[in-house]
């Protein structure tokens, strides 16, 4: 008998998305970054076209995050308060293909920075590493507003991804986004139609689809990520099906949600039946990135050096597959 | 084609013997309609049924057991994406011991793994089943090791032996315990006899769709159902393909050599990578994955993410409606209360937790729902709150009297404080993102 593989093919195709600008584009990064583009659901080359694989972006702080795990601060315990350095190191050591920029010290109640120094150390970034960058901000609307306008403005052409705009805020983030030339995060509370609506909206205002990454928000393993997971795989598959307003590249914050759970914290002598600490760290964010990316997720923020290197080893050896046939 | 529950029940007896467990033929059909049961289940159906519905009434994905004591049953399954209604069985995790190594190793080991046992959100969580590979010289520690782990642990045995001979007595042995034998070559006909005589299921493993197909299809013409499918392959990609198409074509095509649960030994090139895989293809359609090494950290992660992935996407996790300390609270921390939906629990003191203050967190019994969810339905509502709170006797336990509500609920405020006389209600914020502000600008102690 001669086994006959059923493929489904799709009427979608999931948007590509560019991040960063050469300066042949008016930006200074040595190259960009293309997430999207697929036709079938993650990895299946069998039925579908895949030009990008996933990438993996790694994190710097304006302000030393209150409950960074011990497992973390053993790499970058020498760097942690100088984000330019932590940056470069995060690339040259570690392989991160972007760099998120997190400006949480900018939130008034946690160091209140103002936006020019925002700007100022955003650009330093830009000067220290040549990879397309990332700009995180916070749920402090007010101020993270005030804050992505000044960032977008300083800047200009550089094709930014400016991380995040809510329902609550996108007009404002999404103008600047415009006005500077930047892509934006459309971020949505794990939830299919509230996702879809926030694209809606920001097309509505002739914000270009091919400049919208999709946050799902993550839960991290054990903490929600069945509801992420979920989720992504029901965007992926209307996506698919030939919704355009869910047919867009999908971004994960494994790193940030995994360090701040119990998990990534507590010792060995506390929860003896957790396990190795300075594994467990690792695992978690391993463990929360891998399930996501079968889910869906192409762009993985990430924070422990060695779940960036067995990560990104996976997703080549399963893109080696492609290549391979 | 699928038969209705209708055409099956004209296929049926029609007595409502009740002899199948189900009190009447009708809903026996309208279980077989909706492959929840089998019709071998029915001991009075007629040859004609049993042609007619043979094919159709088998579920697509068959169950399969292994073990006695603590029988692990997997597949079964009926969707592609949880979502789209729930996986059943989870995925068994096993770990390999080899008959190499000395026997004061394997005991401890056997111990350790025996003895491995963890708590999350109110489950106990532990591994399932040990794969005995038969990698020594010596033909007696084969036998030794399983009498160890008959000795120490009630868990299903999975048994890797190249030598046939040896394989029969380790099965003579190991008789009425319902073990699966892996088979790494070709399944042969003396497999087969080995496995119909021990009742035992059969690992089948091939490289390519084409030989897995025909050596289940050998298998179960030969009166050997109980079959487990291993399409090695050495990348993960590949793998996760073969695993996604084999379901889809036992799930959507009918295609009944590849209706059995799905089996992967993991490899890689450490720990981390062998956790990356496993999460990959827990993830995606393994019944049973083998781990070589046994690590708490792993194991600890890896249930933690089964346990995501297997439970019902209706039905929400529930953690224990009770008081939980966050940090090291004193009688004078403050008391906050939500429901016990579990997520809304795990942020909710999770985000106290990172603000740095010691708190009481009062968990209501909302049958798993979130916040609004549980206001709208009257499952979270002043007086409901109150009764829980005098009930768990929270007043003497503790001496503050402030009592922090979700801010979506603020409009329960009244009345709660009208129910728990002496307490001051106190509005906090609406998103457990802003616990960390709210704590910083609200007078709590």
């Amino acid at each position: 008998m001669n086994f006959e593989i059923p493929k489904e093919t799709n009427a979608g195709k999931i948007i590509e998305v560019t991040i960063g600008a050469t300066a042949k584009q008016g930006g200074t990064r040595s190259q960009t970054t293309t997430i999207g583009g697929h036709t079938s659901l993650p990895f299946h080359f069998f039925e579908g076209e895949h030009p990008h694989r996933p990438v993996i972006a790694m994190e710097v702080f304006d302000k030393v995050p209150a409950k960074y795990p011990d497992s973390l601060m053993d790499y970058y315990h020498d760097v942690i308060d100088k984000p330019a350095d932590m940056a470069k190191k995060c690339v040259d050591e570690h392989g991160a293909e972007l760099i998120s920029v997190r400006l949480e010290g900018t939130h008034p109640e946690k160091g209140d920075k103002s936006a020019e120094e925002a700007a100022e150390l955003v650009k330093q970034v830009l000067k220290s590493v040549s990879v397309p960058i990332i700009i995180t901000g916070h749920s402090h609307f007010e101020k993270t507003n005030e804050v992505m306008k000044k960032v977008c403005e300083a800047t200009e052409g550089e094709n930014c991804l400016i991380n995040y705009a809510e329902t609550d805020n996108y007009k404002t983030i999404a103008a600047a986004c415009i006005a500077y030339n930047h892509t934006i995060v459309a971020q949505s509370p794990i939830d299919v139609n509230l996702a879809k609506q926030l694209n809606i909206l920001l097309t509505d205002m002739n914000f270009p689809a091919e400049k919208i990454v999709v946050d799902p928000l993550t839960g991290t393993l054990g903490y929600g990520l069945e509801y992420t997971y979920s989720i992504m795989e029901r965007i992926r598959n209307d996506g698919l099906g030939g919704d355009k307003m869910l047919a867009f590249p999908m971004l994960i914050n494994p790193g940030y949600e995994s360090s701040r759970v119990k998990e990534a914290r507590v010792s060995r002598e506390d929860y003896p039946e957790w396990g190795d600490q300075e594994l467990r760290g690792a695992y978690w964010e391993i463990s929360t990135a891998v399930s996501l990316l079968a889910a869906g997720a192409e762009l993985l923020i990430m924070y422990h050096p060695k779940a960036v290197e067995v990560v990104k080893k996976n997703i080549s050896e399963i893109f080696d597959l492609k290549n391979g046939d | 084609m699928p038969l209705s529950g209708l055409d099956i029940f004209k296929l049926l007896p029609k007595t409502n013997c009740g002899d199948c467990e189900v009190p009447t033929c009708m809903a026996f059909a309208m279980k077989l309609a909706q492959k929840k049961a089998e019709l071998s289940e029915c001991p009075h159906a007629s040859e004609e049924a049993k042609e007619t519905l043979g094919a159709a009434s088998e579920p697509p994905v068959r169950l399969v057991k292994i073990g006695r004591a603590k029988p692990l049953e997997i597949g079964n399954e009926t969707v592609m994406f949880r979502h789209e209604k729930t996986f059943f069985h989870q995925t068994g995790i096993a770990l390999q011991l080899r008959t190499s190594e000395d026997e004061e190793q394997l005991l401890s080991k056997i111990n350790e793994i025996e003895n491995y046992k963890v708590e999350r959100v109110g489950e106990e969580l532990e591994t399932d089943l040990f794969f005995i590979s038969h990698d020594s010289e010596e033909k007696d520690v084969f036998l030794k090791t399983l009498q160890l782990v008959k000795q120490n642990s009630t868990k299903g045995i999975i048994l890797d032996c190249p030598d046939k001979e040896v394989l029969k007595e380790g099965l003579d042995w190991l008789k009425d315990e319902q073990p699966a034998i892996f088979l790494e070559e070709e399944v042969t006909d003396k497999d087969i006899e080995l496995a119909k005589n021990h009742n035992a299921s059969l690992v089948l493993t091939a490289h390519s769709f084409d030989d897995l197909a025909r050596q289940s299809e050998k298998a179960k013409q030969a009166g050997v159902n109980d079959l487990i499918l291993n399409l090695a392959s050495k990348n993960a990609g590949l793998q996760l393909q073969h695993n996604t198409i084999m379901r889809r074509s036992a799930l959507k095509k009918n295609f009944k050599s590849f209706g059995y649960p799905l089996f992967t030994f993991i490899q890689g090139e450490n720990e981390f990578d062998f956790l990356a895989k496993a999460s990959l293809f827990l993830c995606k359609y393994d019944s049973i994955i083998v781990l070589p090494r046994f690590n708490k950290a792993m194991l600890y992660t890896l249930f933690t993410l089964r346990q995501n992935i297997y439970t019902d996407p209706q039905k929400p996790i529930q953690v224990d409606p009770k008081v939980y300390p966050i940090g090291e609270p004193s009688p004078e921390s403050p008391v906050f209360v939500t429901t016990n939906f579990s997520l809304t629990y795990f942020i909710v003191s999770g985000e106290i937790e990172n603000s740095g203050i010691s708190a009481h967190l009062v968990v209501c019994d909302t049958e798993g729902q979130s916040v609004l969810t549980a206001w709208a339905a009257g499952k979270f509502v002043g007086e409901k709150i109150a009764t829980f709170i005098k009930d768990i006797k929270l007043e003497q336990q503790v001496k503050t009297r402030k009592l922090i509500i979700p801010g979506f609920v603020s409009q329960i405020s009244g009345d709660l404080e009208e129910n728990l006389p002496g307490w001051e209600v106190i509005v906090g914020c609406q998103e457990a993102a802003d616990i960390a502000s709210f704590v910083k600008n609200v007078k709590l102690i």
